[in-house]
């Protein structure tokens, strides 16, 4: 399998998620620069954590009018998969190929810490590693992490089994605890804790990483 | 011409700063605040004296990027100088 990661000016967990595909998961892996084309055909397109734009205006709102993100919706339209983390989530609201919106935490900090979550729904591309309901292990690291959905698009989320992850103690505010969420087709994860600072067993969890190996595997 | 462009939560959708500065002014002894919503103000200058067509330029800038409109909503008024 062949990824890419986008950089956008600000971010700054691509150089973890490119490490973790490169040398954990072994697969290849490109950086692409925001402005830029897509140079090869990928797999998996992974839109890294970072403050793309300074979060000015809203995260994730300007970042959504790049380049490269026309080709991000045809790779994802072609049901090809993309995974959003932290700002990349965000992003992935915010340009309309996940839907709800990401908005302040309800304590209005900046939260940094480790968090327990439950694998809601285990039968997908990233999640197919995980037992259901199996509980693990992740930092989360954000201050617009609380997501928003209104009560109909709560119960599609629940009806579709859109929810992939869910917090055991909900730290921001989050509807009905979501911490990630898949499009319809499940080819498309945003999610706002980290699993690529979780793939090392030195970093405190490995559990992380078997988002990426469910990838390659399932 | 000039438009302002405001832009507030939904009902119903926390707005976390504005309570924390609603309790913030409380705790100093303004009383009689019964809610305090924070929003932004956008301020633009328009290259165009024609307020159908400032129209259409806010109201582009607002429903493709200056509002979420899953979470908030706008307002706006237009100055135009030439009558002020």
């Amino acid at each position: 399998m062949k990824f890419a990661v986008i950089v956008f000016p600000g971010s700054n967990c691509d150089y973890d998620a490119y490490y973790v595909v490169k040398k954990h998961l072994n697969c290849e892996v490109d950086f692409i620069w925001h402005k830029e084309n897509l140079i090869n055909e990928y797999d998996c397109i992974i839109i890294p954590g970072g403050f793309s734009y300074g979060d000015y205006l809203r995260a994730g709102a300007i970042a959504q009018f790049s380049k490269v993100m026309t080709e991000v919706k045809n790779h994802a339209k072609k049901g090809k998969y993309v995974i959003g983390i932290c700002n990349g989530f965000q992003i992935l609201v915010e340009s309309g190929l996940l839907p709800g919106a990401l908005i302040t935490n309800q304590s209005t900090n900046f939260i940094s810490q480790s968090v327990t979550l439950e694998v809601v729904n285990n039968k997908t591309k990233f999640t197919n590693i995980f037992k259901e309901n199996q509980t693990i292990q992740m930092p989360i690291a954000h201050k617009q992490g609380n997501y928003f959905a209104n009560s109909d698009l709560l119960k599609n989320l629940e009806d579709n089994n859109q929810i992939a992850f869910k917090y055991q103690t909900n730290p921001n505010g989050s509807k009905n605890d979501i911490a990630g969420i898949f499009n319809k087709n499940k080819n498309v994860l945003g999610m706002m804790p980290h699993p690529e600072r979780a793939s090392e067993i030195l970093l405190g969890s490995d559990d992380g990483f078997n988002i990426f190996k469910s990838i390659i595997l399932g | 011409m000039k438009a302002k462009i405001y832009i507030n939560y939904k009902e119903g959708i926390l707005d976390p700063e504005g309570q924390t500065v609603s309790k913030a002014l409380k705790s100093i002894g303004i009383n009689g605040i019964n809610d305090l919503v924070i929003g932004k103000c956008i301020e633009l200058v328009l290259d165009t004296q024609n307020e159908q067509e400032a129209k259409k330029i806010i109201e582009e800038s607002c429903s493709q990027l200056l509002s979420n409109p899953n979470t908030e909503v706008y307002t706006y008024e237009i100055i135009n100088e030439n009558q002020s």
